[in-house]
């Protein structure tokens, strides 16, 4: 049951009808940030206000939230943001990919594919792809509405020029239906295919900075590269040390002073999960070795 | 309806409005997110004629004092006024093209699309939501949609609308990002076509 003394999920609902005109032009023209009047929320700009005035502006009593913060269910972010939801809208949470409706996510994709009818609601620091490379709002605008994006290819072959290769691993930029350039936010690049025409709805809301931007469900997402130098995911020789994963993204720890680290799925749904299923990793397995 | 000392009853809006905006807000969502798929906004209203439940419920959820709203002759009546004035408190726009928001009750005659707000190129989301309110949503020839939020292909009926609407329709699509954003209602059904969606015909 959600506590008395606010309204339903915490904003007013003028508020929430303004975010949400915001949302139904947003998801109109893929890609493409809309302005909307961010207002101040109980926690400070920086820990994710964007996506939770959009997550505030969606949710019903009938959702299930998951919220992560760099794929972890169990972070400070993460478990504060579930329970601001859980507190002011009374809905139910879960930390189980596919039975949520709605996942906030800071930073990461799960790894679970995502199915018809999820929402995904990202946390964005900066939407604006090009302003490192601009600093002036009238000038990126004017960018966009011509679609002029060569400077962002200028800044990747800069990469080239200087490593070798696109050095760039996260919030990687993406062209969205074939127009918009876009922030995807700070997921890592190996997140970035799975946004392509994937069948959920994607959300993202910039609290600061006061933009909010969409992916409808089935639209192209293509990472900008180059015909000699095509876009590539990152790649690990190890696999999870917990649940021997191969195929996730993995966080790498350093366990003592003397050089020690292993390699752990960002994701802990998806690792917990594989576990249970009885998936071992070199430092969960059997002393006989039995394990997959 | 019974007069009372200030006028005509006003007819109810939303019995629970935060929950029930909510509802239909999520149905306008996927709508929106899949045009052409039809949903069913299942809240039961009683709007003033001619606006049906379903047109009704988009305007309680979305309209308020920052959208003027143009109505069309057809939707143009004192109750309906009075009802958006109460519930909405949106204003009402004397020109289409002041509107952010567009009731089209009767389509067959509505003016033309480019007519209405488009957006600008720096401000494309400065553009119209149009609600056109359909004879039906199973009948009608049916339009070929593709684009974003459809998978490959999706066929889409609406009965009632002008005989050169859907090419009105198509031809806005060489202006994209600028163009008008339409929501279709009929009964307690609803369907939207966003501007990012390309029409064959």
């Amino acid at each position: 049951m959600a506590e008395d003394g606010y309204n339903f999920a915490y904003l007013d609902e003028q508020t929430k009808r303004m975010i949400r005109r915001a949302i139904l032009k947003a998801v109109a023209i893929p890609g493409y940030q809309v302005p909307f009047g961010s207002r101040e929320m109980p926690l400070p700009y920086g820990w994710g206000t964007g996506g939770i005035q959009v997550t505030a502006s969606i949710i019903g009593r009938d959702d299930t939230l998951k919220v992560i913060d760099q794929g972890a269910d169990d972070t400070v972010n993460a478990v504060s943001i579930r329970k601001f939801f859980a507190r002011t809208a009374g809905v139910g949470t879960t930390e189980r990919t596919e039975d949520a409706t709605i996942l906030q996510t800071r930073h990461r994709i799960p790894e679970t594919p995502l199915g018809p009818g999820q929402i995904l609601v990202y946390q964005v620091p900066i939407p604006e792809p090009l302003r490192w490379l601009e600093p002036r709002e009238a000038e990126t605008r004017k960018m966009h509405a011509l679609e002029e994006y060569g400077v962002m290819h200028v800044r990747l072959y800069e990469d080239i020029a200087r490593f070798g290769h696109i050095a760039t691993s996260y919030d990687y930029p993406v062209r969205v239906n074939g127009r918009y350039l876009m922030r995807p936010s700070p997921i890592p690049k190996f997140d970035n295919p799975k946004m392509d025409r994937s069948p959920a709805l994607q959300l993202f809301g910039a609290g600061r900075e006061k933009r909010i931007y969409a992916i409808p469900p089935h639209t192209g997402v293509r990472s900008l590269d180059f015909d000699d130098h095509p876009f590539e995911v990152q790649k690990w020789e190890d696999v999870c040390a917990l649940c021997g994963s191969g195929e996730s993204f993995l966080d790498e720890i350093v366990t003592d002073d003397r050089g020690g680290r292993m390699f752990v799925c960002s994701d802990t749904d998806y690792c917990g999960r594989r576990r249970e299923a009885g998936h071992t990793g070199p430092a969960t397995r059997d002393p006989e070795g039995s394990g997959a | 309806m019974a007069a009372t000392l200030n006028g005509p009853a006003l007819r109810p809006g939303f019995a629970a409005p935060v929950p029930d905006s909510q509802q239909v807000f999520r149905r306008v969502l996927a709508a929106m997110s899949e045009p052409g798929a039809v949903q069913d906004i299942a809240i039961a209203l009683t709007p003033p004629a001619p606006l049906d439940p379903a047109t009704a419920a988009v305007c309680l959820t979305l309209l308020d004092f920052e959208t003027p709203v143009w109505l069309d002759a057809a939707a143009d009546n004192d109750d309906t006024r009075a009802w958006l004035r109460f519930h909405c408190g949106c204003p009402l726009a004397g020109e289409a093209d002041g509107a952010r928001f567009a009731v089209l009750a009767r389509p067959e005659a509505a003016p033309p699309l480019a007519g209405f707000r488009l957006g600008s190129e720096a401000y494309p989301d400065e553009s119209a939501t149009l609600v056109v309110q359909a004879a039906s949503l199973e009948a009608g020839d049916a339009v070929d949609l593709r684009g974003p939020g459809i998978e490959d292909r999706r066929a889409f009926r609406a009965a009632g609308l002008a005989e050169d609407f859907w090419k009105q329709r198509r031809d806005l699509e060489r202006l994209f990002p600028l163009g008008v954003d339409l929501l279709f209602a009929s009964g307690a059904s609803l369907a939207a076509v966003p501007r990012s969606t390309q029409i064959g015909l």
